[in-house]
């Protein structure tokens, strides 16, 4: 028997945590869209318009000529991060023995998802620079003659760090969730589908595929939200041209001219705007697979 | 069975095996590089391009960095913000988890939305956008401010993690106890404490490492006044000694490098479970 609680202790219990994420969410979107208007500026002169968000979208000042280039890297290098590690989850999910992965696998999994992002970037910087261990590896075995030789990979123009980096990182992440969807609800399907004679690849395509979409599909935007709004990576192992909006929108955010403020605090909201476009629909796919099943 | 032919099955045995090997492969080797690039790193003075591992190794970098004042303090003040902010995280995300966890109720979807909102505003829109609003308060510039502002991710990554903890736990325990006339503090030390320990526990480590790996909030609200270790790396970074930057990294990395591979076991895939990024 449960006992029916009055409407009045529940929202005691959820007040503190809701009023405390609530309030200082909305909070920072009314103020930060106060501020991108114009409305906030310490001098003294407000205004309220929209001149950050056209000078932006139409480049018209000189330091908004940036955005649609940088708009275009980082939806590149997100875009390209998710997929990229997506399918790679879930091959290594389904190479590591699905269900039946276990013991160094998983430790190994967890080990590289306690590494701070900032610690991971570091990390591969002095790994994959074109004086970084591998390129030292590659001249001890006579396979380059000077750094020169050696790929630029970090600090390159197409961004392919900042996305090696979120591949590194996110790859381990979304294993562990496609292992813990095989763990919970795959295991007796594959024995069948091998009883009755079904190719590795059959078993990945009709069985493995549908039973982790969804899941992984909410991973997915995770990591697409998490890679288009960080700072600390693009900032680490990106160029000066062209820079992730997440660096353009600080740098823009700490600069002196207070337009260039407005026009720093409109880039981040235009980047909430974006992850909003992109998780939603992944989050209702969710939804709509799992109501269906 | 036995109408699949023998040596397809072999073959397919080995295909099995050699993938699982390739992809431990994959892993493994995806862990120990950027660990080994960054502990050769941290211990090697002069280690000049094309030596494959440093001639003169020493610890003197290392060990000047941690009798460092500066890297005392902001260790001191990691741990400051990052404490707190869990222990207020579980204060106010234990008694909402356990309602969102355990009752159905009217506006419970719109609960869950608005702490799903955090998810989808990049940290730097938030910390932005309180950037101001803590001027005005007061509150940027300190710890409370940026332990304040650290609860908007950490508090919601809390309250989910708990939720699967709650969801698993059957309320038919304490009233059963308390029919029987078993007081609360027996029902708290006898039933809930066992059975919820150690997923709150999970919950509150995962929301220490949320706040501890924090940089551009604390950067936003703390204003140069609170160094916290993220802070002091990343200048770190920019001035630019191989074996110092390494060292920090390796100081940052390690609490929460130990405190995950120890407690692995039970974690199984929990971190992901919880589907947030930190």
């Amino acid at each position: 028997m449960r006992r029916l609680r009055p409407t009045i202790v529940i929202w005691l219990a959820l007040a503190p945590a809701l009023a405390v994420v609530g309030l200082l969410t909305l909070a920072s979107l009314a103020y930060g869209v106060a501020q991108s208007a114009g409305a906030l500026e310490v001098n003294g002169v407000s205004r309220f318009d929209a001149s950050a968000y056209v000078d932006l979208l139409a480049g018209t000042s000189p330091g908004a000529r940036e955005f649609w280039p940088s708009l275009v890297f980082s939806l590149w290098v997100s875009a390209a991060a998710t997929l990229v590690s997506s399918i790679a989850a879930l091959l290594l999910a389904v190479a590591l023995g699905g269900p039946l992965a276990r013991g160094g696998s998983l430790l190994a999994l967890n080990a590289n998802l306690a590494f701070p992002h900032l610690v991971w970037a570091v990390a591969l910087g002095l790994l994959l620079s074109q004086s970084g261990l591998l390129s030292r590896i590659a001249a001890a075995l006579g396979l380059i003659a000077q750094p020169s030789a050696f790929p630029v990979l970090i600090r390159d123009t197409y961004g392919l760090g900042i996305v090696l980096h979120y591949v590194t990182k996110e790859t381990p992440f979304l294993t562990l969730i496609v292992l813990a969807l095989l763990r919970t609800q795959g295991g007796a399907y594959t024995l069948v589908a091998e009883n009755l004679g079904a190719t590795p690849w059959q078993r990945l395509r009709h069985l493995t595929l549908p039973l982790v979409l969804p899941g992984l599909a909410g991973g997915a935007a995770v990591v697409f939200a998490f890679s288009f709004g960080a700072y600390e990576v693009p900032a680490l192992l990106g160029v000066r041209y062209p820079r992730a909006l997440p660096v353009l929108a600080l740098e823009f955010f700490t600069n002196p001219d207070l337009n260039r403020r407005a026009e720093g605090m409109a880039i981040s909201l235009l980047m909430s705007l974006v992850v909003l476009a992109v998780v939603v629909p992944l989050h209702m796919l969710r939804e709509r697979e799992n109501a269906a099943r | 069975m036995s109408r699949i032919a023998q040596p397809a099955r072999a073959l397919a045995s080995l295909i099995r095996g050699g993938a699982r090997s390739f992809g431990r492969l994959v892993l493994y080797a995806l862990l120990i590089g950027p660990i080994l690039a960054l502990g050769l790193s941290a211990l090697s003075a002069r280690w000049f391009y094309p030596q494959l591992l440093p001639r003169e190794w020493t610890a003197a970098p290392l060990l000047r960095l941690l009798a460092d004042q500066r890297t005392a303090e902001a260790l001191a003040s990691s741990l400051l913000t990052a404490g707190s902010t869990t222990a207020i995280a579980l204060l106010l995300g234990v008694p909402a988890a356990r309602i969102i966890g355990l009752r159905r109720f009217r506006l419970r979807s719109l609960a869950l939305l608005l702490l799903f909102l955090p998810n989808v505003v990049p940290p730097l829109a938030i910390g932005m956008g309180l950037n101001v609003l803590f001027l005005r308060l007061g509150l940027a510039g300190g710890a409370p401010g940026v332990v304040l502002v650290h609860l908007v991710p950490v508090l919601p990554y809390t309250v989910f993690a708990l939720l699967g903890v709650f969801e698993r736990y059957d309320e038919g325990y304490e009233q059963q106890a308390l029919t029987l006339g078993a007081s609360p503090l027996v029902i708290w030390r006898r039933i809930a404490l066992p059975l919820l320990g150690p997923g709150v526990a999970v919950a509150a480590l995962f929301a220490f490492l949320v706040s501890w790996s924090q940089y551009v909030l604390t950067l936003l609200i703390g204003g140069g006044q609170v160094i916290t270790l993220p802070i002091l790396l990343f200048a770190a970074v920019a001035g630019g000694n191989p074996s110092s930057i390494a060292g920090l990294a390796l100081l940052f990395a390690a609490p929460p490098a130990i405190a995950i591979a120890l407690t692995s076991r039970a974690l199984g895939g929990g971190a992901a479970q919880v589907g947030q990024q930190y």
